[in-house]
């Protein structure tokens, strides 16, 4: 196989594991732009990035969109993901992972569906937030930055998530809720175990409209009595 | 003394609902500047008005904005306007909720911006994590070109410009302008050398405006009311009003409007609640995490550029970040220190290094297993990082942890002490170790401390809580 120089390498990961690799069904050189004929595209995924590619001057700037498109549809930037996207940008598979390995929020392993982001930062850390984290980890199951063992979530410290005014807080799935205590932490778990869609999730307290009301939500936070809030 | 405004010029109407649809928009007298740019003055009237109105940029350098929207070159080439909405800096949450509540302020704002310095060709690059915020921004940009506000023939007035809501995903340092561009190029986010600088030669290899969500959301209130009324809020060299956000250890975190120049007193204690009763300010970020601290004795300056650049400080994005006395110095430099060296994107040396031995050191802090020197070399290590980076994310770590050590110098002292011997007493000590743990290296070990420069403290008030935080924390460990 032509990565087993990898083998070994630091960072070379898991992925490169055969069986993935023959899951990707590619003559899987990365270095080489695949054959557009040879690889089997999704039609909505390759509409998706042509018409992105279309919207910029220089068609490259749109290997972030596309790279998101791909990880919405696989859940991962697995290996067939990367040719599927190669084949259709006329990039090589390479320069992909190396724009994908740039950035924090594509994954290159196989992750748990949720993602929830907690931020750790030095706003939310003074109000808490590794309280929060921990909290985080027990309810999902899952190890800060891992994914749990039943593929459900995936539980990230993140940088700053711009959000300071709601501290201690957690993106899921792209959505912010806080300020989070423990309790939060439990119900938000369970209600994406129950499938409520990730948009929806209760307590959502950010965004409350005007500023007094959003106070009242920080003000019940702390009244709640879990020690982070009533700092 | 100019007087705080909570409706001020961006905030105005922020609680209407569905302020961010259209139709509310314009029913609040929205794409009015616009209309008014386009159809009555020309590109050049509506620079010289931007320009005159001493709008500075609102992302952390404070360049008029006016005057870096004349450097572009004239004529019929391609050029380019980034918005910059990668608001990553920690403490900095303005950005959002302009454009959460009121995208169109912000689309009117580009397209003015972009009809002024003649560019056809419109990007916001908006950080990945704001998912809704995004959504948001793309609907309204659909509802604008449906009006006519954004595309081809704008108003009918022969003037066309696109626009395209760009979303990164992840990485702190494309808020950088150079590295922004890059990553808009699909590259990896590497911060480019300067000169060229983007105004010659920026996204494309054309000519680039790059300006903050604030600087541009402006545009359309200066169009319309004027220089003039502009420079009525404000000081001299700081017209307009500054989106404030605040946050850390205060009772009623958010963003406000203030006049710049108030003092910043009122700002934390007046608007933000100070910190919880019973305590106290141990020091504040003007600017965001990497604006050097200020502490309690520098509350009374006034919050604009030049009082903060005077104070050591800068003012930065207007992100004041506030810790309470309850909070140890050593972890705020080490949450500070450690953003910076995950977000390094590693091309130049002093950065990649430096944040990365910084976090070490404190670590060793942490561990108990530094003596009273490492301060001095911590110090060492800032000032190799200042000024010796490609871009500023190196200077952005060094600056706050030298002010840092600069002001609690005594305390970082103690923590080396009171560590140290706590490590001392769990591990044996190197004193009983030596003489064979009889009774008398018992009475050695302490000795040995005091000989080693630190100053040996029994029933040290902190005893406590070191022990507590002993117990492994998480994130503490993400970098080991």
């Amino acid at each position: 196989m032509k990565l087993d120089h990898l083998r070994g390498v630091p960072g070379s990961r898991t992925r490169l594991e055969a069986q993935v690799w023959e899951g990707a069904r590619v003559g899987a050189d990365p270095a080489h732009v695949p054959e557009r004929a040879e690889i089997e595209v999704p039609p909505a995924l390759e509409e998706t990035i042509e018409r992105y590619m279309s919207m910029y001057p220089d068609f490259h700037s749109a290997v972030l969109p596309a790279l998101r498109a791909a990880q919405e549809l696989h859940g991962w930037l697995s290996p067939e993901a990367m040719f599927q996207l190669a084949a259709v940008m006329r990039v090589t598979p390479a320069y992909l992972e190396s724009i994908a390995s740039y950035y924090d929020m594509f994954e290159l392993e196989p992750v748990g569906k949720h993602a929830i982001y907690v931020c750790t930062n030095i706003s939310c850390s003074l109000c808490g937030a590794h309280d929060l984290a921990a909290a985080l980890s027990k309810e999902t199951g899952s190890p800060l930055n891992g994914s749990s063992p039943d593929g459900l979530f995936r539980l990230r410290s993140f940088e700053c998530l711009g959000a300071c005014d709601i501290a201690p807080m957690a993106s899921i799935d792209g959505h912010y809720r806080g300020p989070l205590s423990a309790q939060d932490a439990a119900t938000i778990a369970d209600q994406l175990r129950e499938g409520r869609p990730s948009r929806e999730l209760l307590p959502e307290k950010s965004y409350e409209g005007d500023y007094a009301r959003r106070l009242s939500a920080r003000e019940r936070a702390a009244k709640a009595g879990d020690g982070e809030d009533a700092r | 003394m100019s007087t705080p405004t909570r409706e001020g010029i961006l905030f105005k109407h922020f609680d209407t609902p569905n302020r961010q649809r259209i139709d509310v928009y314009e029913q609040l007298g929205g794409y009015r500047a616009l209309g008014k740019a386009l159809t009555e003055m020309t590109a050049d009237q509506v620079l010289k008005e931007l320009e005159a109105s001493g709008l500075r940029g609102r992302g952390g350098a404070g360049f008029s904005m006016g005057k870096k929207a004349s450097f572009l070159r004239h004529g019929e080439i391609d050029k380019y306007l980034c918005c910059n909405a990668d608001e990553s800096e920690p403490g900095a949450f303005k950005d959002r909720e302009l454009i959460h509540r009121n995208p169109h302020q912000l689309i009117e704002g580009v397209m003015i911006a972009a009809y002024a310095a003649g560019i056809r060709h419109a990007f916001i690059y908006i950080r990945g994590e704001y998912v809704e915020q995004a959504e948001t921004l793309e609907t309204a940009v659909g509802e604008a070109s449906e009006k006519g506000y954004v595309g081809d023939d704008i108003l009918s007035s022969g003037f066309s410009c696109s626009l395209v809501v760009h979303r990164g995903a992840g990485a702190y340092i494309c808020g950088e302008e150079t590295a922004l561009l890059d990553s808009l190029e699909g590259k990896r986010g590497n911060p480019r050398l300067r000169p060229p600088f983007p105004a010659n030669q920026g996204l494309y290899q054309g000519p680039t405006l790059i300006n903050n969500v604030e600087t541009l959301s402006n545009a359309p209130h200066i169009v319309l009311h004027g220089a003039e009324w502009f420079r009525s809020f404000g000081t001299e060299k700081s017209p307009g009003t500054k989106v404030v956000s605040v946050s850390g250890n205060v009772q009623r975190p958010g963003n406000y409007e203030v006049e710049l120049g108030v003092p910043s007193r009122h700002i934390i204690f007046d608007l933000a609640g100070g910190p919880p009763p019973g305590r106290r300010i141990k020091c504040w970020f003007p600017g965001g995490s990497s604006s050097p601290v200020l502490t309690g004795e520098h509350l009374d300056l006034p919050y604009d550029f030049e009082h903060m650049a005077e104070a050591g400080s800068m003012l930065g994005s207007g992100s004041i970040i506030v810790v309470d006395d309850t909070v140890p110095i050593l972890s705020v430099a080490m949450w500070v220190a450690k953003f910076y060296h995950h977000e390094s994107c590693g091309k130049c040396v002093p950065c990649r290094e430096g944040t990365n031995w910084t976090v070490q050191l404190l670590k060793r802090i942490d561990r108990g297993e530094a003596t009273p020197m490492d301060v001095d070399l911590l110090m060492s290590v800032q000032d190799n990082i200042i000024g010796n980076c490609l871009c500023l994310l190196g200077d952005s770590m060094a600056m706050p942890i030298s002010a840092m050590v600069k002001h609690f110098r005594p305390e970082f002292e103690e923590e080396i002490a009171v560590r140290r011997q706590a490590a001392e007493r769990v591990f044996g000590g190197t004193g009983a170790a030596q003489a064979g743990g009889t009774g008398v290296a018992q009475e050695e070990g302490p000795d040995l401390v005091a000989a080693a420069g630190t100053v040996p403290v029994e029933g040290h008030p902190h005893e406590a809580r070191v022990e507590e935080e002993q117990a492994p924390r998480p994130g503490e460990d993400e970098f080991d």
